[in-house]
């Protein structure tokens, strides 16, 4: 018998960590990927929404379901939705723009900054089946980053494009954007755009972990930024939580998982969350849960008067 | 060196890389986008298309436009296409615009791309369309004038000019395009039997000429009489003589 080598670690709140096992039960393993599902069915959805409309003349009561593209559209020929920062690009073009696709950029706005803005990058977002296709064949791979990259390059990029837009006086993202390039090729006919989506998921594959998604793209920098008031938040129990890191193995983004920020705010604050719930389904803790900011500041609050759960955090 | 100073150096290199890398990035994109907005001046846009730097910019590339037209005339540019990526185009040859009269396509827009103040089809400009005379039927002597039958503003856009020739010989009755009715459905070019069409559309830019401002064609009627022209009245100074050149036809006793 040999005898185990190291102790049994113990978490902040003095529980043994222990590490996340898959399930080998059909119904726990489903359970981990519930939301891995339910994003892959709202993605290809959404495109299927699109394309049914296009091809196979999709209609709700005599009207068009959804015309158009990611760019803008037309739900049920009543209500104009459009991409708010294709809609900003193309204002600091200094072109007027028509009602119907301003109100349809509000509405997405909206949208995006109640769910937290950068539900659309793992929900809605064509691109993020192939980097994630990228992300989990490098990490069978064992493929290293070649460099390292700061992730607020995107910011930098984001800038970059409202700038470009006003200097050069076409929508300076839209014009080369892969995302743009794949959904409009999905839904209006294959052309080289392709070629794009390989570069970007060449790169997330073979250059950088999580490349595009998490490091470049600047239409993921603008939801960033719209969703950092947003009221849908991932919550952290604090008492429960023992540091195990199996979340931030799985987050694409892992700066978000500020435990400490966490357990002072009770929730992942940064704008830059996904909201994939990559994290939730494999907290061996059950630490982590979708929730509501007002709920959770609340609570927050009323354990932070209360000196023993202070504590622990 | 002090830790402060040090630290200050490093602060400042890390800011001159890092504006170094946006300058250069930034160069190269905009030169990607420079390429692209010139991708192709012979894309034929949709009715009522603004100018093409305008309708680039506005044109949000969401194909509303394309799947309103009920003839599937309008396609969205994809990568390799030659045509600024994503902006609707159509191929004349391969199906024409039908010249819808509720203009379909101009409603969908939801950018205003497409002029939302043009309310008659017929005031579309979307090409214009060009006769290759040596390779028309009708201008090597033979009747077809298909294009000018074919035509939706028959007899505006597109006339049949009569050309005498030798006693031996018919007469050649010829297509002749106007530019001020031509809206460059391209009607004509789809209808042209010849193996290439010989009228084709193109945008106004690649084909259309510029008479300069100061020729005044005074034997048309409306040309206006501008200032710097003087008849000559004889007597205004005092000097009768007449401009140079003899006048013996007005002469008497010839």
């Amino acid at each position: 018998m040999i005898a185990p080598s190291r102790p049994v670690k113990s978490g902040p709140n003095g529980r043994p960590v222990r590490p996340f096992v898959m399930p080998d039960s059909v119904s726990g393993k489903l359970g981990v990927w519930r939301y891995l599902m339910l994003r892959r069915a709202t993605q290809i959805g959404v495109l299927l929404l699109f394309f049914g409309t296009a091809h196979w003349g999709w209609s709700l009561a005599g009207q068009p379901v959804l015309v158009g593209n990611l760019s803008a559209s037309e739900f049920l020929g009543l209500i104009p939705l459009a991409d708010p920062f294709a809609v900003v690009q193309i204002l600091l073009t200094q072109h007027a723009l028509e009602s119907r696709v301003l109100i349809g950029a509000g509405i997405v706005l909206v949208f995006y900054g109640l769910l937290g803005g950068r539900t659309w990058c793992s929900w809605v977002c064509p691109i993020n089946m192939v980097t994630d296709l990228a992300s989990w064949l490098r990490t069978r791979l064992g493929i290293r980053d070649m460099f390292r990259l700061i992730r607020n390059i995107r910011y930098i990029v984001l800038v970059l494009a409202l700038v470009l837009s006003a200097l050069t006086g076409v929508a300076a993202f839209e014009w080369v954007s892969p995302i743009s390039m794949m959904h409009r090729e999905l839904i209006f006919g294959l052309g080289l755009g392709w070629t794009a989506v390989l570069g970007v998921f060449l790169f997330d594959l073979l250059v950088l972990k999580h490349g595009w998604c998490g490091h470049v793209c600047p239409l993921g920098a603008f939801y960033a930024l719209v969703g950092k008031v947003a009221p849908v938040r991932v919550r952290f129990d604090t008492p429960t939580c023992t540091h195990c890191g199996e979340c931030a193995k799985v987050c694409p983004e892992p700066q978000v998982l500020n435990l400490r920020q966490a357990a002072a705010t009770g929730m992942i604050s940064s704008g830059e969350c996904t909201n994939c719930g990559r994290c939730i389904t494999v907290c061996p803790e059950d630490t982590l849960h979708f929730d509501l900011r007002l709920r959770i500041t609340s609570v927050t609050q009323s354990s932070q008067s209360d000196p023993h759960q202070r504590r622990s955090a | 060196m002090p830790d402060a100073r040090k630290s200050r150096r490093e602060f400042l290199t890390r800011m001159g890389q890092g504006a170094a890398v946006a300058a250069t990035g930034g160069l190269i994109w905009s030169y990607l986008l420079r390429q692209q907005a010139q991708a192709s001046p012979a894309g034929i846009r949709p009715p009522g298309a603004l100018e093409e730097s305008d309708f680039n910019a506005k044109c949000i590339k969401c194909g509303q436009c394309v799947r309103a037209c009920p003839y599937d005339t309008l396609a969205l540019a994809a990568v390799g296409d030659n045509v600024p990526i994503g902006t609707p185009y159509y191929t004349p040859r391969d199906v024409p615009c039908y010249m819808c009269e509720d203009i379909p396509c101009k409603v969908a827009c939801p950018t205003g791309a497409l002029d939302p103040a043009l309310d008659n089809i017929n005031d579309s400009r979307m090409g214009l369309a060009v006769i290759d005379i040596e390779n028309c039927l009708s201008w090597q002597g033979l009747r077809c004038e298909i294009c000018h039958r074919d035509c939706p503003l028959q007899d505006k856009a597109i006339t049949v000019e009569h050309h005498p020739r030798k006693l031996s010989k018919h007469a050649m009755f010829v297509p002749v395009v106007h530019s001020d009715h031509c809206t460059g459905c391209g009607i004509c070019e789809k209808a042209c039997p010849t193996d290439e069409a010989a009228i084709r559309v193109l945008p106004h830019k690649l084909v259309q000429g510029k008479i300069g401002e100061h020729y005044r064609l005074g034997w048309t009627v409306d040309t206006p009489v501008t200032q710097d022209f003087k008849p000559y009245t004889g007597s205004e100074s005092g000097v009768s003589a007449p401009p140079g050149g003899l006048d013996y036809l007005n002469e008497d006793g010839l």
